[in-house]
């Protein structure tokens, strides 16, 4: 279970996170809607330590998360960045594997290379993209080759940044099924972003909604359309006209 | 301006040097101390030692060769004025082997050697590459910092002595070739008047050198700003900062070494 209590963090006088509450309980899908710019890819970041937060509190399983052994702590998660982040130095196929490449996770490198293309083939990428470099990648490849690089190592907990931006719908869809199915197949928690309504829907036990700094509101994904939350009814609806501001 | 916020000025611009130089200290400590910290990750030590070292050869070849011709030719127009035309291999190995081997492939490297990695440390920086590294368990000053600064310390000693003995070797093209010296009395001449502490201070130069343009590279990488003007600043910034505490070094070492 993840818990973030009243997380603040500002850049200089960008206040982003102004007192965040937010509860996963273990083995459940929370999606994080919210503006752009509002701070959601920083409260990942908060929660795995790469961003230390001002104040306030974050526990994974009860633990204050900024304490204990690191590398035990980040062993247990699989992260998506919103950028893919992929290292371009290195073939696809050892960016899915690179944990398996190196420490506690090493296996031999053939096994680990068939591991990544058994990921890849997951995530709708063919064998033969695994021994191109990045940089010859689309987009979209990229980011699927980062959500393989995620899920190599069959993490407790995956964080998904934006996992359908830039897909057509087709492998959208492909990608959502995935999510879903990592959650209930394999009992793992997880924490996606996304701007993509028909995402939410199919990923989702709960959604979160950020603006302003804080949870507008939370609940179940089917509570959604209902909520009574001018802030979500806006951004379901898609909506200029509302409480959240066009122009940010 | 008055006097009193003038000297407010320099004290705040001494301050935010002497802070700068003591966040530089710190990540060196860092990046040293990761080198003996296992886990280590031999096939990025094996490109570092590739890219530092092997690939900087023609650079530091022909740095080398033009530097210690030219300096045969200064040293023959100049000897001249006081019938000391005969000084010349004396005078090439020595400023070859004591100052301007070391310094020119430490500026060399500087160039070529800290730009590139400040720039793709940089890059990866921006690009969320690092914490991308983090969140997979490796360390970054392990896994990048620390592969580069023990290639750095160990191939740059290498390229300084390769340095210069194609230094000496082209003085003595020039001098044989178009001064009229004897081949073999320059050779003699040359290896007669080099001491061991030469060589040796020739060495430890080129090692601190190298672990200083190594350690810039990669600090300012790491502490780039966002954005491709970001990755600008950091590379600008690191080979400005190298090429001047290898200078400053070099001063120092040169004291240590021939004024005690
Ligand atoms: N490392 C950083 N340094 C300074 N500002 C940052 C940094 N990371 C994010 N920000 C700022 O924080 C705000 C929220 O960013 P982000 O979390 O990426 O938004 P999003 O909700 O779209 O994911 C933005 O205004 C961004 O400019
Ligand atoms: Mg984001």
């Amino acid at each position: 279970m993840i818990r973030m209590e009243n997380v603040t963090k500002a850049f200089d006088d960008n206040h982003v996170l102004q007192g965040m509450n937010l509860e996963i309980p273990k083995g459940t899908s929370m999606v994080i809607i919210g503006g752009s710019g509002t701070g959601k890819s920083v409260a990942l970041k908060c929660i795995l330590g790469l961003i230390k937060p001002d104040s306030g509190m974050i526990y994974v399983d009860g633990k204050d998360a900024t304490k204990g052994d690191r590398d035990a702590f980040l062993a247990r998660f699989g992260m998506l960045f919103q950028g893919a982040a992929l290292f371009d130095s290195l073939p696809v196929w050892q960016n899915v594997a690179f944990r398996l490449l190196r420490g506690s996770l090493k296996r031999p490198t053939d096994e680990a290379r068939e591991i990544a293309i058994e990921k890849l083939r997951r995530v709708g990428l063919k064998a033969n993209v695994a021994d191109r470099l990045p940089a010859e990648l689309s987009g979209g490849m990229q980011k699927r080759v980062g959500l393989a690089r995620a899920i190599a190592a069959e993490p407790e907990i995956i964080f998904f940044d934006e996992p359908t931006t830039g897909l057509d719908p087709i492998m959208s869809g492909v990608i959502n099924d995935l999510i879903r199915e990592i959650v209930t197949e394999m009992g793992a928690t997880a924490m996606t972003i996304t701007h993509d309504m028909s995402s939410v829907r199919a990923i989702a036990d709960n959604v979160a909604m950020l603006h302003g700094g804080v949870i507008q509101w939370t609940g179940p994904v089917g509570q959604m359309d209902a909520s009574g939350d001018p802030y979500v009814e806006q951004f379901i609806s898609g909506s200029a006209e509302g409480p959240i501001e066009a122009v940010r | 301006m008055n006097p009193l916020s003038l000297l407010g000025e320099l004290g705040r611009a001494i301050l935010t040097m002497f802070a700068a130089f003591g966040r530089v200290a710190l990540f060196a400590l860092d990046a040293v101390s990761h080198i003996f910290r296992p886990p280590f990750y031999p096939r990025e030590f094996g490109i570092a030692l590739l890219n530092i070292g092997w690939l900087s050869l023609p650079v530091v070849g022909l740095t080398a060769i033009f530097t210690g011709g030219a300096l045969a030719l200064q040293i023959y127009a100049g000897g001249a004025r006081f019938n000391a035309e005969a000084v010349v291999p004396q005078i090439v190995a020595i400023g070859m082997v004591r100052e301007l081997g070391p310094v020119l492939v430490g500026l060399m490297i500087a160039a070529r050697v800290t730009s590139s990695i400040a720039a793709e440390i940089a890059t990866m920086k921006v690009t969320e590459q690092i914490d991308a590294l983090v969140t997979l368990s490796t360390h970054p000053m392990k896994y990048l910092t620390a592969p580069r600064v023990l290639a750095a310390l160990i191939t740059v000693p290498l390229l300084v002595a390769v340095g210069d003995i194609i230094g000496i070797a082209g003085g003595y093209t020039v001098a044989t070739q178009n001064l009229g010296f004897n081949p073999a009395a320059y050779l003699k001449n040359t290896v007669d008047f080099l001491e061991l502490r030469d060589i040796v201070s020739s060495l430890v130069k080129g090692a601190a050198f190298g672990v200083i343009a190594a350690i810039m590279g990669c600090y300012y990488g790491m502490s780039s700003g966002r954005g491709a003007q970001g990755v600008g600043r950091a590379t600008k910034g690191s080979v400005e900062a190298a090429a001047v505490l290898i200078l400053a070094a070099n001063f120092v070492l040169t004291g240590v070494f021939f004024s005690l």
